[in-house]
């Protein structure tokens, strides 16, 4: 534990020193010139079975797509959040892009195109076998202490490029994959568990990613399998104008264990783009997930122009009992967020855990949370919320805690902070709690404070500068979040608090 | 070293003047102690030499080492080698006090154009000074000041100081809160730490304090200004007979 600690140390101050070095605009705004093939434009069945088809899809599938897109038709986008949502034309969208010579699928890295594999590098994720993961933050480079391996999926608009550390995964039995392979490879899984934790009505965003999702990373961990390395899938949108709809699939199977990063980036444009992803875990006896999410998408400018619409539904299915799961998430960018990872605790003695890091500056508006719902014995649940609100920008909390009737002996723990950097800015914290029986318990504690400002100054009398005191500050305040995420992530996510806010003060 | 002519300073928030024409003049090596009543603006000063907002500068000068001090932005000030132990240390929840000092200590060596102190060389700098004050390893991991009581928190102010050498220090009532044992500690600290080059601006409200950090000066202040100064038998003088003489002393003066 005391090195550990010092280990932290050190990158805090190392974080720190290279904020400077980085500028102020959002570095990921590059975009790449490559040939990009579209589905026309505009939502009808024809594209779902273009889409289905581009994928070589069986038919279940397709039928799978249809009956969500014929449901998606009827239902209305949710109106419920505190969030100004721009009318959003759906059919004013692509909902296929990729890049021309993905026409076939590279069999191996070697046959990706150049330029994707120079994005990929560019964007700090090299998308070769090498040890270390960057990327949702440009420049860091991580000295690996512990050696680690991280496999990468790649998703580029509407598909996955490349999955490294393929053959080393599988011989322990692990799958990754694209969730287009593992339709092809793995119908039995896939079948099994797609669509079993957020069923295709769930919502109108998991409905229309049910139509018309592309890719996203397929996992499957065996019964007893610990897998040998974190898992990742990095997201990167490019084309103009276009939806990603991805999908992902997390599957642990009795005793198994997996830890899992997602990182996200887009390029700078003017015109605001529509992400609406699907995360399904399943998690059984006595396995473990734990989801990690670094979300960088480019956030819109100071005046609120451009930026990533961000609709996005997880949700862990704790199963088996005994289970666990943890959903650790910062989220910086996006000019809107709209994201509830949620714990869903059937099993008896499983219990669910929720960190999030939500940071909002100039003009972006976020409503985020989690859900914790009780239906097992004794099971436990813990929220750990940190919202950080700067500049114009809105940050909502909102959170539900419901145990119910059969829930004997459950507790949940909800600490929700929330921090406000200049006057111009609002924190709101929403929560639900519903408790059905007598033996459980739920505590929630709420705080609302500013920086203030007499530990600025009592930073700057010791010599540091007024930007880094903040992110100093400012990741003291989030350090219970920081310290649930994997190194890795750890050092890079302290380093994007403290990108987020420049400008924020003075 | 510091050289204050004349200073006026007035809060930003009402129209209150609280430093009302003080001079000062502090040369290198020299101890310099400040007693006054409470609410006199001892603290108001040690804020505006370090540079804290909220104040208005009416009238009067501060030269620091040749240069415009209230001019300096606080940060630089800092590197430049001002140093103030606050009279209330803050707590900065989640920032481990390692993390802080070497954030510090490494700003500042780099405003000064210095290389930054490796984390080998800085663990054992920092470890060898928290010894001599004792203060525990399981101190120097907590975030800074957050739950230190108030003679903890005072040490680190001291610790904060031999770590970061500053050549002007403000002391503003280190002394308070200080059990018999630490006022030892603190004192042997800053004596330890005083040299030809460096000078010190001790407030204190208590004689004894000076007993073991000797001045060459004392300075009584009454409603922001001093209005009388004499060697260290001043501050005995004053524990015997308290504030009352020199009240007067300060209406005088309008
Ligand atoms: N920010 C402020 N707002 C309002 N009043 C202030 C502020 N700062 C200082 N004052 C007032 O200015 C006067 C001087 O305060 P200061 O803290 O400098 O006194 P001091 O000499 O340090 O007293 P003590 O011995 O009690 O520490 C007091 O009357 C105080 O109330
Ligand atoms: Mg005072």
């Amino acid at each position: 534990m005391t090195d550990n600690y010092e280990v932290r140390d050190v990158i805090d101050k190392e974080t720190l020193s290279t904020v400077k070095s980085v500028g102020d605009s959002y570095k990921y705004g590059f975009s790449t010139d490559i040939e990009t093939e579209y589905a026309p434009l505009g939502l009808n069945e024809d594209i779902v079975r273009l889409i289905s088809k581009k994928n070589n899809e069986p038919n279940w599938m397709l039928d799978w797509r249809l009956k969500a897109f014929n449901r998606w038709k009827k239902l209305k986008q949710p109106d419920w959040a505190l969030l100004k949502i721009p009318e959003i034309d759906f059919q004013n969208q692509y909902y296929y892009a990729r890049p021309a010579n993905m026409k076939e699928k590279p069999k191996s890295l070697d046959e990706v195109e150049p330029k994707l594999l120079e994005t990929y590098s560019k964007l700090g994720i090299p998308l070769t076998e090498q040890k270390k993961l960057a990327g949702v933050v440009e420049g860091v480079s991580i000295a690996d202490p512990e050696n680690r391996k991280v496999a990468v999926d790649a998703v580029f608009d509407s598909v996955s490029v490349g999955t490294t550390f393929k053959d080393e995964l599988k011989s322990a039995g692990v799958l990754f994959c694209s969730i287009s392979e593992a339709i092809q490879e793995y119908p039995d899984l896939v079948k099994k568990y797609l669509g079993s934790v957020v069923p295709i009505s769930d919502n109108f965003f998991a409905c229309l990613n049910a139509a018309v999702f592309s890719d996203g990373s397929f996992v499957y961990i065996p019964e007893g399998v610990r897998c040998p390395m974190e898992l990742s899938t990095y997201f990167r949108i490019n084309a103009e104008n276009t939806g990603q709809f991805e999908r992902t699939l997390i599957i642990a199977d009795n005793n198994a264990y997996v830890s899992y990063l997602e990182g996200c980036t887009a390029p700078q444009r003017d015109e605001s783009q529509l992400h609406a992803a699907v995360v399904e875990l399943v998690i059984l006896e006595k396995a473990e997930i734990k989801y990690s999410t670094v979300q960088n998408w480019f956030p819109g400018d100071e005046n609120g122009i451009g930026g990533i619409y961000n609709f996005v539904t997880k949700r862990a299915d704790c199963r088996g009992k005994n289970s666990k799961v943890m959903w650790t998430q910062v989220e910086t960018g996006s000019a809107i967020t709209w994201k509830y990872p949620s714990c869903v605790l059937k099993g008896d003695n499983s219990s669910g855990e929720f960190y999030s890091i939500a940071i909002t500056n100039n003009m972006q508006q976020a409503d985020t949370g989690t859900k914790m719902i009780h239906l097992g014995k004794n099971t436990k649940s813990r929220i750990v919320s940190k919202g950080i609100s700067a500049g114009k920008a809105q940050n909502t909390y909102r959170g539900l805690v419901q145990i119910g009737g059969r829930s004997q002996h459950s507790r949940n723990f909800t600490q929700c902070d929330s921090l406000l950097i200049g006057n111009k800015c609002g924190a709101h914290t929403v929560p639900y709690i519903e408790v059905n029986n007598s033996s459980a318990r739920a505590e929630h504690e709420a705080t609302t404070s500013k920086v203030d400002e007499d530990q600025l100054f009592y930073c700057m009398q010791r010599g540091i500068g007024e930007e880094d005191a903040v992110a100093l500050i400012v990741n003291g305040f989030c350090k219970e979040v920081l310290q649930a995420l994997p190194m890795e992530f750890a050092m890079e996510a302290q380093k994007l608090v403290a990108i987020s806010l420049e400008g924020s003060v003075g | 070293m510091l050289k204050i002519d004349d200073l006026r300073v007035s809060l930003e928030e009402e129209e209150k003047q609280i430093i009302k024409g003080l001079s000062l003049s502090i040369n290198p090596g020299e101890v310099h102690a400040i007693m006054g009543p409470n609410g006199s603006g001892k603290s108001t000063l040690s804020s505006v030499l370090a540079g804290k907002d909220g104040y208005i500068v009416d009238s009067g000068t501060v030269k620091y080492d040749g240069s415009d001090l209230l001019e300096t932005e606080v940060e630089k000030r800092a590197a430049l080698g001002v140093f103030m132990a606050f009279q209330y240390p803050i707590e900065i929840p989640g920032v481990g006090n390692m993390n802080f000092l070497r954030t510090a200590l490494n700003s500042q060596r780099k405003t000064r154009g210095q290389e930054e102190l490796n984390a080998a060389d800085f663990l054992k700098l920092v470890r060898s000074i928290a010894k001599d004050l004792e203060i525990s390893d399981e101190m120097m991991k907590r975030p800074v000041n957050v739950g230190a009581s108030g003679g903890e928190k005072k040490r680190n102010e001291i610790l904060q100081m031999c770590l970061l050498e500053p050549k002007f220090v403000i002391l503003d009532e280190t002394d308070s809160g200080l059990d018999v044992d630490a006022m030892k500690l603190v004192s042997k600290g800053v004596n330890s730490f005083s040299s030809s080059s460096r000078s010190f601006l001790v407030i204190t409200h208590y004689q004894r304090l000076l007993n073991y950090i000797v001045p060459d000066f004392v300075h009584i202040m009454v409603d922001g200004r001093i209005v009388k100064t004499g060697d260290k038998s001043l501050a005995l003088h004053v524990e015997e007979t308290g504030y009352k003489n020199f009240l007067q002393l300060g209406k005088e003066k309008h």
